[in-house]
């Protein structure tokens, strides 16, 4: 996975959120719900997440410099439904094809951890 | 893919850093009006809001570096802050900065340029296919005094032999030496020089090379002796003589008797196998005059070995044949003393790596280039030791600086990185500067080495070769000089910085054991350079035994030979010019290396294991040459050879065991033994040189050059020298009126070419004036470093006791105590360094005994002379530390503590 594995410290819990994670998360949100702005991501996430990832909205800018960098996702200026000044992001065409390679990956890892746990409980 | 992309967007966020920190603010702003439109949905004021929306986001400074993080290249970017710094720091320090700079380019460019001779010389593989295969044969034995003597001449029938035997293994190659002979496009009053080479017809094309125009020489070109007077030139001699006409081929030139036509021009870039000589003409060997002489050496012998082949059966092979060869032809040596035949014989064949070429300027110039880099290593380590303690100078000045970065957080690896970009920064201007130096002085050298009227021609090509060796000199000299000062900034514990104290004293240790290292290899330089410097002066001072200044040497041809009789009246001609006081004619000159031998027996004993040396002169001669008749008389107009002979002392001592030897005779054995010429002595002169300088007196029979064959009948000559006595003291003013002369008298001379006495002894001392110069110039820069180096760490001293000091003086220590103070530890490193340099000098002195001569390192003088020279520079170099400390007004001091 790209980027640095450096891990994001999520409030709370103390739960730990791999920053590949964030990435694909962010990827999924954008390809489901349409171009977004950072603040409606964070919403977002917070919501899915029943609020077990409690984290600060701020750490979403590095994911989304990144994204962007990759060329993943586009940002443009827009207007909220309030007639706020937003910078909404839309995931690129190359960000539908990483997204899908990425889950691809995910699913194939967690099929292995999966294995891998359960193997130890028969044990 | 993305990550190049993403690397490029890194890259050009790097510039316009402003713009996107705009964007990212106005982003920021708007997500926090957003949150705070949240926070009053749900019932917060709007102060409230505001404090939560920011609790929400995080803090807003942390997601501000997150995102420049994320976005740039954070390493870069600091690095380029770093660049800026160090910058300013080395700009608040430009006198010292400017010296490190200096002194280090100064080094590192010799250091290039030491590296592009032996590269040129020694290293470059010759451009041609399968260089690494490449051999050249030689045959080494131990001569009459116990040396052992290696000789790679071959004559041609044995490499035949040799060739039919290694057939499957190797292809063998001939090639000749290359020499300057006289040759002429035109008419015969147009002669000029050319570089000549005569080589095995196939050598082309085992050397995979292809024509520029033309073709190239074929084994078709090397069959029958004399039956093919084709010729090829250089791609360089055809652009600097024919200006690349491409109606070159075809024409014809005349070498001697024969004429050659040109059938091809070389590649570019192939001017032979010898460094340092550019082959301009190549010939086929069928039409060297002795290509058929079993007793003629006159050529190297290549071996292109074949792949995978085992180099000891291949070389037992061609040594069993070669050696046949020898006994075969042994038995015609029946005048030679038979140990000599054995030692001949004994000789044993070797095959030398010839990767690189092989030329006698390599043999030469191996051990000269060899103590020649390590005078500029010792240079380099010298200057380094200087930067070092700069550097060490500059990070103790800014302790605090460092100690506050620390307490603040900065991390060891960020200081590290810190101090060694400064490093860099010194290495690499430094650099710059040196390699413009290198640039300059490689060529310059080849220049020195060479004489003007032969010069050296060496490629020097700045190639990648010698870029990586610059690249890998540029990191290590600054790892040399700038690794302790980083590890040491990195070590740094801020309590103690604050303080001062132990640190300081260490620091100061450190500088002194540089002190220490940089007298003693500063001595070794010295030492070395005394060495070089006396023996160019005693081997160039030497009593010649006659007299060089005003003497013109026209050596001379005359094709169809011609009687003594024309020869002498030839000169008379030259004797009537003006500013001409005297002429008379020799085989060849003294010292121009030519050699005649042969064995000489006293009243019938037994032909002698030494050798007599020999050469025919004219009846004025010796009075032409100004030497000194001892006994006796000068060879008078009817004297002949086989009949009278003028011997030097040398020859008395040697063969008439120092007895008188007037009107006593003596006999010249011929190699085949069939003839001896029978001399009667008629006079003694005094010792001269007669081939090189370097080597012990000879004993030599001065001949008359009225020549008679075994049939009695006086010979007809068509080789000799002119010596000319003129009053002038530029003889060559005069040389080009004399070749005229020559030409015009009618009776068929030709002059071939035309020096002066002089010039064969200067080109005699090249080696040891190149290295007595360039040792000089080293020993200055290697004192002036040192004693820079010196002044800078004594004067750091100074500053960081000027307190301790200041309380001294208060306390009544005289001006005596103090200077004792501060410049004792010094001179006590600088008796340790010249100590130590002594030591390794005098054990050095082994290795470069060839190189010297007439002196040795054991002499007091050479020992004292460097020492006294050093100490001297020392105590100018302590002199204005010592004067501040002397005058620190402890007054003054104290107050402004």
């Amino acid at each position: 996975m790209a980027g640095r594995e450096k891990a994001v410290k999520v409030d709370g819990e103390g739960m730990q959120l791999l920053q590949g994670t964030l990435d694909m998360i962010v990827l999924r949100t954008l390809s489901a719900l349409g171009p977004q702005h950072a603040y409606q991501i964070a919403t977002r996430l917070e919501q899915v997440s029943e609020k077990l990832l409690n984290l600060n909205q701020g750490t979403l800018y590095p994911a989304l410099v990144r994204l962007e960098q990759y060329g993943w996702i586009a940002g443009e200026w827009g207007r909220t439904e309030n007639n706020r000044e937003a910078k909404f992001y839309a995931i690129t065409k190359a960000g539908v094809k990483a997204l899908g390679e990425e889950t691809a990956r995910w699913r194939q890892m967690m099929g292995l951890v999966e294995r891998l746990l359960n193997e130890e409980f028969q044990i | 893919m993305k990550r190049i992309r993403r690397m490029m967007r890194q890259m050009q966020a790097m510039f316009g850093g402003k713009h996107a920190d705009a964007e990212m603010e106005r982003e920021l702003a708007a997500h926090l009006l957003l949150l705070e439109d949240e926070m009053m949905r749900k019932g917060a004021t709007p102060e409230e809001a505001r404090r939560l929306a920011r609790i929400k986001l995080g803090g807003v400074e942390q997601v501000r570096i997150m995102h420049r993080e994320e976005r740039g290249l954070p390493f870069v970017e600091s690095l380029a802050a770093d660049v800026r710094f160090g910058w300013r720091q080395l700009m608040k320090h430009k006198v010292t900065t400017t010296a490190a700079v200096l002194s280090l380019a100064l080094a590192m460019g010799s250091c290039v340029a030491a590296f592009r001779l032996v590269d040129a010389l020694f290293l470059q593989p010759l451009p041609i296919a399968h260089a690494e295969r490449l051999y050249v044969l030689s045959r080494q034995l131990i001569d009459q005094m116990g040396a052992p003597r290696s000789d790679d001449h071959w004559a041609y029938p044995d490499f035949v032999r040799m060739r039919d035997v290694s057939k499957k293994n190797a292809d063998l190659i001939a090639v000749s030496y290359t020499n300057r002979y006289d040759l002429t496009f035109k008419t015969d009053e147009e002669m000029e020089k050319a570089y000549v080479q005569y080589v095995s017809g196939w050598m082309f094309s085992s050397f995979g090379l292809h024509p520029t125009l033309g073709r190239l020489l074929t084994q078709e070109d090397d069959r029958t002796p004399g039956a093919h007077p084709y010729a090829v030139i250089s791609y360089d001699y055809w652009s600097r003589r024919f200006g690349k006409d491409p109606k070159v081929i075809g024409r014809t030139f005349r070498l001697g008797e024969q004429i050659f036509e040109i059938v091809g021009v070389g590649p570019k870039g192939f001017t032979g196998i010898e460094p340092g000589t550019a082959t301009e003409i190549f010939l086929p060997t069928m039409m060297h005059p002795w290509v058929s002489r079993a007793d003629a050496s006159w050529f190297r012998t290549l071996a292109l070995v074949a792949p995978g082949t085992a180099l000891e059966p291949l070389r037992a092979k061609m040594d069993a044949v070669s050696r046949g060869f020898e006994t075969e032809r042994s038995k015609t040596w029946t005048g030679m003393p038979p140990q000599m035949v054995s030692m001949i014989l004994a000789a044993r064949l070797l095959m030398n790596h010839a990767t690189a070429g092989v030329s006698t300027l390599q043999g030469d110039y191996r051990q000269a280039m060899v103590w020649l880099g390590a005078l500029v290593l010792m240079v380099l380590l010298i200057a380094c030791g200087n930067v070092a303690n700069l550097m060490t100078a500059l990070a103790a000045s800014r302790a605090r600086e460092m100690a506050l970065r620390v307490a603040i957080g900065a991390g060891r690896l960020r200081l590290m990185q810190m101090v060694m970009v400064e490093s860099a920064m010194l290495g690499l201007m430094a650099a710059g500067l040196g390699s413009v130096f290198a640039w300059w002085a490689a060529p310059m050298v080849v220049r020195m080495i060479s004489p003007a009227s032969n010069p050296a021609r060496l490629a020097l090509p700045a190639d990648v070769r010698v870029l990586v060796v610059g690249l890998l000199l540029i990191l290590v000299v600054i790892l040399l000089f700038g690794l302790a000062p980083a590890l040491r900034a990195s070590a740094m514990q801020p309590t103690m910085a604050l303080k001062g104290g132990e640190e300081m004293q260490m620091k100061r240790r450190s500088m002194y054991g540089l002190v220490a290292a940089q007298t003693a290899f500063c001595f070794i330089v010295l030492f070395l350079a005394g060495l070089f410097a006396v023996t160019f002066h005693r081997l160039s001072s030497q009593r010649m035994g006659f007299e060089q200044k005003g003497l013109l040497l026209l050596e001379t041809e005359s094709p169809h030979g011609q009687t003594p009789e024309a020869w002498a009246q030839m000169g008379e001609q030259l004797r009537s010019m003006p500013g001409v006081t005297a002429v008379a004619e020799s085989g060849w000159p003294l010292l121009s290396t030519g050699s005649w031998n042969g064995s000489i027996s006293v009243n019938g004993r037994p032909p002698s294991m030494t050798l007599g040396y020999f050469l025919t002169v004219s009846p004025g001669w010796i009075d032409t040459m100004k030497m000194h008749l001892l006994k006796g008389r000068a060879i008078a107009t009817m004297d002949t050879f086989p009949g009278e002979a003028i011997v030097n002392e040398r020859f008395v001592k040697d063969f008439f065991q120092g007895q008188d030897p007037l009107g006593k005779t003596f006999e010249k054995t011929t190699g085949s033994g069939e003839q001896k010429l029978l001399c009667r002595v008629v006079g003694v002169v005094a010792d001269t040189p007669y081939r090189y300088l370097r080597e012990e007196v000879l004993p030599v029979a001065f001949v008359p050059y009225r020549e008679l064959d075994d049939k009695g009948i006086v010979k007809k000559e068509s080789n000799g020298t002119f010596l000319v006595r003129t009053t002038t003291s530029d003889p060559m003013a005069m040389a080009a009126e004399m070749r005229r002369k020559v030409a015009a008298s009618g009776a068929g001379f030709r002059v071939s070419n035309v020096e002066t006495q002089q010039e064969l002894i200067d080109n005699q001392t090249v080696r040891e004036r190149l290295l007595a110069m360039l040792g000089a110039f080293f020993a200055g820069v290697a004192l002036l470093l040192a004693a820079v180096g010196l002044y800078g760490v004594l004067h750091y001293s100074v500053m960081q006791r000027e307190r301790e000091i200041g309380v001294r003086i208060a306390l009544g220590a005289t001006a005596r105590n103090i200077a004792q103070i501060v410049s004792a530890r010094v001179f006590a490193m600088v008796l340790l360094g010249a100590g130590v340099g002594l030591m390794l000098g005098l054990a050095s002195e082994r290795f470069v005994a060839s190189l010297l001569y007439g002196v040795k390192g054991t002499e007091i003088s050479m020992m004292t002379l460097p020492a006294v020279v050093l100490l001297l520079a020392v105590a100018l170099a302590a002199a204005p530390a010592v004067m501040r400390a002397i005058r620190i007004d402890p007054a003054v001091m104290l107050r402004s503590e």
